[in-house]
């Protein structure tokens, strides 16, 4: 496995050049793509597959801990993208945002209905997603914001978090794992995502989040 | 009729981590929740951002293309809708997606039927449409100002075996029917099948499986137009 994927994935799923791209929309922007996936461009939906196959990958075998169950999950949320690309409301929210929360959904439903019992995510992650592909640059660093930011959290924010998020876990089910109250999970939620969103989405906000990604270039 | 507890579920409902009853009840209370939706729209992205922090191999060559040709054979459900509806209601329906996706429901129509969930989002998120109290039951009807409505019901037992709820439009001593439902979960969201007028009222009663043309049973709750 490690052997045969050392390739960027860009490179290798780049897409054949479709005849009915004209040249000066060579490099459209993931709103653009999403509007002629409206229009029932396939090859832009093409575009937005090469474009975030790897992190939706990525997730899904995170939540489902499954080659097959993990592509089915991509297949349908790109699918479902595909589908709901007319609603799709640029000024609401990023096109990344959009698509990976179908992904998400796809892959926690899945998990559920196949009932698998699903492992600690904190632990034994590398065991089960085995070789790592080469990133680019941009996905490497970007991954390291988002490890950095959760690492900010205090632990116990940041546990009920991944096992919600990467784990597939329902609140309530992390109440009785973590054999704390369902208030104390709720509340435990709340204050992680206020401060992964200032972490995360207000750059300004956390100076020192920028100069350790600019350091890494 | 909703409780102050509500509010708490919009982290665990941005992460995709409430149970399924919960779910149901908090979609519906977005509806009528300006805090819950902002609130939500903030939680969105970083949320969606904890997918870049996972390592990941590639996926396999040929998912690519097995996605490519199932959207390939859908592209006759996806054009067309496009391309048939009238200018107006295009741009009606935009605008109810774009309330829909403020409401955070487009996530949870990824898992349903997307034809029905996206015409009764329209209905539940249309700003315009009014929302009528049930008198019988616990729950609201809402009517757009085209007529178009659905049904939001919570707490009523299950159909008895063999049996159904019907939906009814009554206008002028007339009774149409206006679909069936079973309320098998704890909150049932019905969009009826035909457009309710002012000045009509909307009846539920029992009746046999299926449905019938005519009500028989007594109207176990209505709603004034």
């Amino acid at each position: 496995m490690t052997a045969t994927v050392t390739l960027l994935p860009w490179v290798v799923l780049a897409p054949p050049r479709s005849r009915h791209v004209p040249p000066d929309v060579a490099h459209p922007s993931d709103e653009a793509l999403i509007a002629r996936a409206a229009e029932g461009d396939e090859t832009a939906l093409a575009a937005l597959y090469d474009r975030y196959a790897l992190v939706a990958y990525g997730l899904a075998l995170r939540v489902l801990r499954d080659a097959a169950l993990a592509e089915d999950a991509v297949q349908e949320a790109f699918l479902a993208v595909w589908r709901s690309a007319h609603r799709y409301i640029p000024e609401r929210s990023k096109p990344s945002t959009w698509i990976l929360t179908f992904v998400h959904r796809r892959a926690v439903d899945l998990v559920r209905h196949e009932e698998r019992r699903r492992a600690d995510p904190l632990t034994d992650v590398e065991a089960v997603l085995g070789g790592m592909v080469d990133e680019d640059a941009w996905r490497r660093l970007e991954r390291e914001r988002v490890q950095t930011a959760l690492r900010k959290l205090p632990d116990h924010q940041r546990e009920s978090i991944e096992l919600a998020y990467y784990g597939g876990f329902t609140q309530s089910e992390l109440a009785e794992r973590l054999g704390q109250p369902l208030g104390t999970i709720k509340s435990r939620m709340f204050t992680g995502l206020e401060r992964l969103r200032e972490l995360l989405t207000e750059p300004d906000h956390d100076g020192e989040g920028w100069k350790t990604k600019r350091s890494t270039t | 009729m909703e409780d102050e507890a509500i509010h708490d579920l919009t982290p665990a409902y941005a992460l995709d981590a409430l149970d399924p009853e919960d779910e149901e009840r908090y979609e519906a209370h977005l509806a009528t929740c300006e805090r819950c939706r902002e609130e939500l729209a903030g939680f969105r992205e970083p949320v969606a951002m904890l997918a870049f922090g996972v390592e990941s191999p590639a996926p396999p060559p040929e998912l690519r293309s097995r996605i490519l040709d199932a959207a390939r054979a859908e592209r006759s459900n996806v054009v067309p809708i496009r391309r048939r509806l009238p200018i107006a209601l295009g741009a009606a329906a935009a605008v109810a997606a774009t309330v829909a996706i403020a409401l955070g429901l487009w996530a949870a129509s990824v898992s349903s039927d997307l034809d029905r969930e996206r015409s009764l989002l329209a209905i539940l998120a249309d700003p315009e449409a009014k929302s009528i109290p049930l008198e019988g039951a616990n729950g609201r009807v809402v009517v757009t100002d085209t007529g178009e409505a659905a049904l939001v019901v919570s707490g009523l037992p299950t159909a008895p075996e063999g049996k159904t709820y019907e939906l009814w439009v009554a206008k002028n001593g007339e009774m149409l029917p206006a679909g069936v439902f079973d309320a098998k979960r704890e909150r049932d969201v019905v969009r009826l099948t035909r457009p309710v007028p002012p000045g009509s009222g909307v009846v539920v009663t029992v009746e046999d499986d299926g449905g019938t043309n005519v009500p028989t049973g007594d109207p176990i709750f209505t709603a004034g137009i």
